[in-house]
């Protein structure tokens, strides 16, 4: 079953980070390998520009479920990000065991 | 050699605070957390939350103060203005407004408050309107057990609770020089927020420490930047452009490069793209002003970025260049714990791709943040150890030096009013 918009669906293989919430993402990150996360940014980096061009036909308001979960997919991505671009590892350095909730977003 | 001009030879000489090594006994000692209790908690103003949270008469929210030993609900009443009262029903005591978890904050709309142990109602400005079986009771008035009002003000759509009874000075002239400078900030268009918290194993004045300066900034975060811009971020080091001082406030102002960064390889390939980081989204929404209001950067420097203001005793608030603002909230909950409470206001998104900016930004803050707790827990293990008792701030950490006199010139003016009230012997009479 599709998820996304159809010309986003090379991304279905990734569906599972269509998560709507920051602590569900963060979450997935956390319980994620190195090699998982890489292998995400990796196929959803390079269409970032493509989603964020197919996201700007809509108003904020009125996104269909396709493109929702679409955003929530670049969501992931831009949680992901972090420890691809920089750390090699989920979690940031030097954070040993602290938690810091999200504990009011916006939703969408 | 200085890249910011300094007034006189210091910041800290300038504002006579001594340049001597400091004493962090205040942050490791439990008998003077409780002395701060009384002298610091229980007679400030504390900032509980924006009018926004109260978008009708009938909405109302509780907040757990902890530190005083209470829980206060802050409600719009029926007539559209904003009330406090201790979250305490008159007949025996107990909580009035909660769900399911005592402990827990909550909030919500409603015509009355009743008590879910014997069904007292209060009217949301405080009136006992109903007592079930009120003829079974003695010499009732109810008009004698309205709920107790707690001191309220509001500024700048900022909601104050006082909870010294006997305090006369309004919030707003609290806030002094430094308030009345952000006044006509446009804080009511930014209504996208973004909320967080955390436990943290410090006391509560480590981590204003930490968010007051940023001489850490190049070192601790070190590895959330690229390698080549870190390597420059902390050979450059870190200088404010301004600081400023009033009563018991306190600001810092600084430079901001990353919103639009000056050269794109200066940033991760995720904020190329998203266009926006940690200092915001690049492209600043329209806040409809055509001017900062005169206390945003004071030194009116073309790289001005951020200002940090502090607002005694644990409020902060950060104005960002790219017109929105950030809150942060130090909750003390013994000597050597805190709940810190972070907030991220946007003027809201009007697509997609403005929200994935907005998005990118608060989960940098929040990695940033994890580091900085996490840094605290070790700080105050080593202080606790008073192997070193003494310890040398630099002038970039001159807000510090300020916070930490300021925190015991109120316990000490505090004890010494004590020991001139002559103690009551209540069964004198």
């Amino acid at each position: 079953m599709s998820t996304l918009p159809s010309e986003f669906a090379d991304l279905e293989p990734f569906a599972a980070w269509e998560i709507p919430t920051q602590n569900g993402r963060y979450a997935m990150r956390l319980s994620s390998s190195m090699d998982e996360l890489q292998a995400f940014y990796d196929a959803a980096f390079p269409r970032l520009d493509a989603a964020l061009a197919y996201l700007d036909q809509f108003e904020f308001g009125a996104l269909g479920e396709e493109a929702k979960r679409l955003l929530w997919l670049c969501s992931s991505l831009v949680t992901v990000s972090f420890p691809v671009e920089v750390w090699r590892q989920a979690r940031v350095p030097d954070s040993g065991a602290s938690a810091f909730d999200c504990v009011l977003e916006p939703a969408v | 050699m200085p890249h910011f001009p300094k007034p006189d030879t210091s910041w800290t000489e300038h504002f006579h605070l001594g340049t001597a090594p400091v004493s962090y006994e205040d942050s490791i000692t439990p008998a003077h957390y409780e002395r701060e209790r009384d002298a610091i908690f229980r007679r400030t103003w504390l900032n509980v939350g924006r009018v926004e949270q109260l978008p009708r008469n009938g909405s109302y929210f509780t907040r757990e103060i902890e530190v005083a030993g209470t829980s206060v609900v802050i409600v719009r009443d029926q007539a559209g203005e904003v009330r406090a009262f201790y979250n305490m029903c008159r007949h025996r005591g107990n909580k009035l407004v909660w769900n399911d978890f005592p402990g827990e904050e909550t909030s919500g709309v409603c015509r009355q408050f009743a008590c879910k142990y014997h069904g007292w109602r209060y009217s949301t400005s405080g009136e006992l309107t109903f007592v079930q079986q009120e003829d079974e009771f003695f010499d009732l008035d109810k008009a004698d057990y309205g709920l107790v009002p707690v001191r309220v003000d509001v500024w700048e759509g900022f909601i104050f609770v006082n909870l010294d009874a006997n305090g006369t000075t309004p919030v707003r002239e609290y806030l002094g020089r430094l308030g009345e400078g952000l006044e006509g900030y446009p804080f009511d268009k930014m209504t996208e927020v973004y909320k967080y918290r955390a436990v943290v194993g410090s006391n509560w004045k480590l981590f204003i420490d930490a968010f007051a300066e940023f001489y850490h900034a190049p070192v601790l975060h070190a590895k959330q930047a690229v390698a080549d811009e870190s390597r420059k971020l902390q050979s450059v080091g870190y200088e404010a452009l301004f600081y400023d001082i009033d009563g018991p406030h306190g600001m810092v102002s600084s430079w901001g490069g990353m919103s639009p960064p000056k050269d794109l390889n200066m940033v991760k390939p995720i904020e190329q793209v998203l266009r926006s980081g940690l200092f915001g989204p690049w492209e600043a929404p329209d806040i409809g002003i055509e001017q900062l209001p005169s206390g945003l950067n004071p030194a009116r420097h073309k790289a001005w970025g951020e200002d940090s203001f502090l607002f005694f005793p644990n409020f902060m608030v950060l104005v960002w260049k790219p017109n929105w603002y950030l809150t942060y909230h130090y909750w003390p909950t013994s000597y050597n714990t805190h709940v810190f409470e972070g907030g991220l206001y946007f003027v809201p998104p009007t697509n997609a791709r403005e929200r994935l900016q907005q998005e990118l930004t608060a989960v940098t803050f929040k990695e940033y943040s994890l580091q900085d707790g996490n840094t605290l827990e070790a700080t105050q293990r080593m202080l606790e150890s008073r192997v070193i008792t003494e310890f040398p701030l630099g002038d970039q950490e001159v807000l510090l030096r300020h916070l930490h006199r300021v925190a015991r010139e109120y316990v000490d003016s505090y004890e010494q009013e004590r020991s001139k009230t002559p103690v009551s012997i209540s069964a004198a009479s």
